[in-house]
């Protein structure tokens, strides 16, 4: 965003005072004893403004005179580890001490416009936007400090921003720019410091916002304060589509505390002084509504008949001719379907967001993975100018996905509109969260291979069936649901079908001939972004029919893998869990099984291989899931205790989805509104979980959050068929499925 | 409808006028300002709004708040002794037991509450004590291996 310098003024004037009061730049302690903090001055803070294009230093780093580092990054704080990832990254190139490093996340009025946090693209992006703003920061101040101290570049000593010259002559990085602005562009050609020298990166650095988190500071969005909040519940329609046909607005309006009912069409929200005034109002708008309610169709019994019954033309992502001929020529040839439900992103918290119109002009806190996006969908919502509206990011409760963030943000909007000149904290209800997110799309996979005596795939065929995997707002208001229930709604252009359906669906094996057909089905339910896409999936189906082919061949799954891959570092970590596990030598008892699965993570990102062991119980017909045993490796891993944590914790959660999650419907609605309805994983049903790490420093880091997803699903299903004898194709992996 | 009630929160006694039936957890963050115990379910299903109360850990997002005068309520906002961390909380903070952070709150009571009865737990018994606390990003393994450092350790509760 470009802003003349008026523009700029009256922006700051209008949206720089709301932040006074919380503290959105917390300062990176790195242990509990806090070090002393006088070493260093106090940080006050930079001066808010838009930043002037990416291809700016400043865009990413700025350096105070007082000696301090903010990193700047469009990347939200999810809840794996950004901030401190990105100032490990910068603290290294700059060659400072860590402790003099800030980070500010999304924000429309200070950081750069990187879309969205999503598809594990943080450090692969931001991380090396600011690697090389830093690099290039670095070389700037070192030229600077070359003609301050009259000797060359080579003859410069740096060490934490001082910089040592010939004779004892020194100056810092601090002094050389004396409070002055320089605009200096990323060429790109400023060297990039040797992983050897790297200080931070690498290391374990803990996240200084859990010590925050610990003592119960103010964090999330939900414990924003100002003095001028009202509190906001929105009574969302009974099912998709509903149309309100009345409201008895006076049996609410004169509750205690309630300040204004505002409704448009069929979007109906309060405001009330106190949080639970605000809820008891909520609830009473229940009883004094009428609804038109359509029903939802199919069912979940005719689902997958109904997805596939759809006569539509697929679109072609792979085709060779031979494929089918190939198949057909092989000595061996199977063909397995494999389904998944519906799957809720279940964030434990209910999306929260704060808005503020004043003057014209609108201020929104939110929890969004995305504030650009944010920002123009509510400019085409509210039909104003970018300028107008200001995004800032915060952290919510996570999930990794597409939850009610933006739906909740734009909610808080349009109530703040109708309220001017009040703070709206508007907060979900459990209900509102389970019942309106957008889900993981239901999908069918239907894969069909050929393998020679040898045991080498020779052709493969793959159909998708899926609902979009990508329903996030970026631009156009019909993606806020709250928009299609206005009186005058926004239409819903659905699109973004295709990319996330078909992620990890070409499998990373070396197979001669492949097709891929992708059938895009608009399903009964709301969905969208969930932690992996398409992948999670792709790669249950493509990771049980790779084991299903090592059996048909009579091969150990580990070997039946190797063979067919060319990729060495796919390789290394098959081989890597191999040796973890002590495969070929784990004592196998009559009740356990073990299951085996990998994927590179969109082919692009990080490898990731898993073995899961289940244990049976054929008197009681359970299983358990009792361990999982994870190798990663995302290159140049930038904080290992970042990945282990991000990837156990997407070992979890996929297990959660694969052994436990369906999203209930019937034709009124969706049945899942409660953790009772929608029962995830808790500590008693977690299994036993290791990660190791290979790290490879000399390479560019890839991105890890999501490798796990995948795989995991493939490894149960696996170990469930090695322990039972029953393959289980679809999901979620339930001890009723298994034939005892 | 609103009335003048004394609360004993982290050792300080406030006496606050709020809506009798207005459940805890609203008064906790809107009068006391605190912020570890959240809204998660209003259903007792998920401990986000978990709270000490007379050294058990209880719900706070139904329960009116009437209820808990003269007893003894303790939020993690009170663990801390000054500079100096509480060994629960230095043990969640050195097992790096959190992603988004949102079940932090109720993970750490629960686990108060279990350690508080029984100081040397077994695994089984501490899965048992967390088992009520909803937790999406899967740091469940984490927060065990926390609750296990912090029984451990040699300082006092």
């Amino acid at each position: 965003m470009q802003l003349s310098n008026t523009d700029r003024r009256t922006f700051l004037k209008t949206t720089g005072q709301f932040l006074i009061g919380f503290n959105l730049f917390p300062l990176l302690n790195c242990s509990p004893a806090e070090k002393d903090p006088s070493i260093f001055h106090a940080y006050s803070g930079i001066p808010e403004r838009p930043h002037g294009g990416r291809e700016l230093i400043d865009s990413w780093i700025r350096l105070d005179a007082e000696g301090h580092v903010t990193v700047l990054t469009g990347k939200k704080e999810l809840g794996q580890g950004i901030r401190t990832a990105l100032i490990q990254i910068a603290a290294d190139e700059l060659e400072v001490d860590i402790q003099r490093c800030h980070i500010i996340n999304g924000d429309t009025g200070q950081t750069a416009n990187e879309g969205y946090t999503s598809g594990s693209n943080s450090i692969e992006g931001s991380g090396k936007a600011i690697r090389e703003a830093a690099a290039e920061a670095k070389l700037f101040l070192l030229q600077l400090a070359s003609t301050k101290l009259e000797c060359s570049l080579e003859d410069l000593n740096l060490s934490d921003g001082t910089i040592k010259g010939l004779r004892n002559k020194k100056t810092s990085y601090w002094e050389l720019l004396d409070g002055q602005y320089y605009e200096k562009t990323i060429s790109g050609e400023a060297p990039i410091l040797d992983h050897k020298r790297h200080q931070y990166v690498g290391k374990p650095i803990p996240r200084a916002d859990i010590l925050e988190l610990v003592k119960g500071k103010a964090h999330f969005v939900q414990d924003l304060r100002f003095p001028d909040i009202v509190h906001a519940r929105v009574l969302h329609p009974p099912t998709y589509g509903a149309r309100l046909l009345s409201i008895d607005k006076v049996k609410v309006e004169a509750l205690p505390g309630v300040l204004g009912l505002f409704v448009d069409g069929s979007f109906i929200a309060v405001i009330a002084e106190r949080e639970f005034q605000a809820v008891k109002a909520w609830e009473k708008l229940k009883e004094a509504t009428i609804w038109e309610k359509p029903t939802i169709n199919p069912l979940p019994d005719r689902l997958f008949a109904d997805m596939r019954s759809k006569d539509q033309k697929p679109e072609i992502i792979e085709e060779n001719k031979n494929t089918t001929s190939q198949i057909n020529q092989s000595p061996i040839r199977l063909k397995s379907t494999y389904e998944r439900p519906y799957h809720m992103h279940g964030s434990a918290g209910p999306s929260c967001a704060l808005a503020k119109w004043e003057d014209e002009k609108l201020t929104v806190w939110s929890p969004t993975q995305g504030v650009y996006p944010l920002q123009s969908t509510l400019a085409d919502l509210f039909q104003v100018e970018l300028t107008n509206i200001r995004c800032i990011g915060v952290p919510g409760s996570g999930c990794y996905g597409h939850n009610g963030a933006d739906d909740v943000s734009a909610e808080a909007a349009l109530i703040a509109k109708a309220f001017p000149e009040k703070t709206i904290r508007l907060q979900w209800m459990r209900e509102d969260e389970h019942q309106w997110e957008p889900y993981g799309s239901a999908m069918i996979m239907e894969l069909e291979a050929g393998i020679n005596k040898e045991g080498m795939i020779q052709a493969w065929d793959s159909k998708i069936w899926s609902d979009s995997h990508s329903t996030r707002p970026r631009g156009d208001a019909g993606h806020f649901i709250s928009a299609r229930h206005l009186e005058n709604p926004f239409e819903f252009k659905k699109g973004g079908f295709s990319g996330g359906a078909y992620r990890n669906a070409i499998p990373l094996y070396d197979i001669p001939v492949l097709n891929l057909k992708l059938f895009n089905y608009d399903g009964p339910l709301r969905s969208s972004a969930l932690r992996g896409l398409g992948a999670y999936a792709n790669i249950f189906a493509l990771e049980s029919f790779i084991d299903e082919l090592a059996e048909a061949s009579d091969m150990d799954p580990f070997t039946f893998r190797i063979n067919n891959l060319k990729d060495e570092r796919a390789i290394a970590v098959l081989e890597e869990l191999k040796s973890k596990t002590n495969w070929n030598a784990m004592g196998r008892s009559g009740n356990k099984g073990y299951g085996i699965a990998f994927a590179k993570y969109k082919n692009t990102a990080a490898y990731f291989a898993l073995m899961a062991e289940v244990e049976k119980d054929p008197l009681e017909k359970a299983f358990r899931l009792t361990r999982m045993v994870g190798v990663i490796e995302a290159g140049q891993c930038i904080n290992p205790d970042g990945i282990i944590n991000q990837t156990e914790g997407g070992m979890i959660q996929s297990a959660s989805w694969t052994l436990m999650e369906a999203v209930k419907y019937d034709e009124h609605g969706v049945l899942s509104k409660d953790w009772n309805s929608y029962p995830i994983m808790r500590t008693n049903d977690i299994p036993e979980v290791q990660v190791y790490v290979i790290n490879r420093p000399d390479l560019p880091p890839l991105g890890a959050g999501e490798a796990a997803q995948g795989p995991v699903a493939a490894a149960i299903a696996n170990a469930v068929f090695d322990c039972t004898g029953t393959r289980i194709r679809e999901l979620p992996i339930t001890a009723e499925k298994i034939y005892w | 409808m609103k009335k003048p009630l004394e609360l004993r929160v982290n050792g300080a006694v406030k006496t606050v006028e709020v809506d009798p039936e207005e459940p805890l957890l609203y008064v906790l963050r809107e009068e006391f300002g605190l912020n570890g115990p959240k809204y998660g379910c209003g259903l007792h299903q998920c401990g986000s709004c978990l709270v000490l109360v007379d050294g058990e850990a209880s719900y706070t997002c139904r329960i009116p708040c009437a209820s808990f005068e003269g007893k003894k309520i303790q939020s993690i906002e009170g663990l801390s002794n000054g500079d100096k961390l509480h060994v629960l909380q230095e043990a969640f903070f050195e097992a790096q037991a959190a992603q988004c952070g949102y079940c932090v709150n109720g993970m750490m009571v629960a686990a108060l509450e279990l350690l508080e009865g029984n100081p040397n737990p077994n695994e089984q018994e501490i899965r048992s004590a967390l088992n009520r606390v909803i937790c999406r990003c899967g740091t469940h393994s984490r927060f065990i291996k926390a609750v296990k450092k912090a029984a451990s350790s040699t300082s006092n509760l």
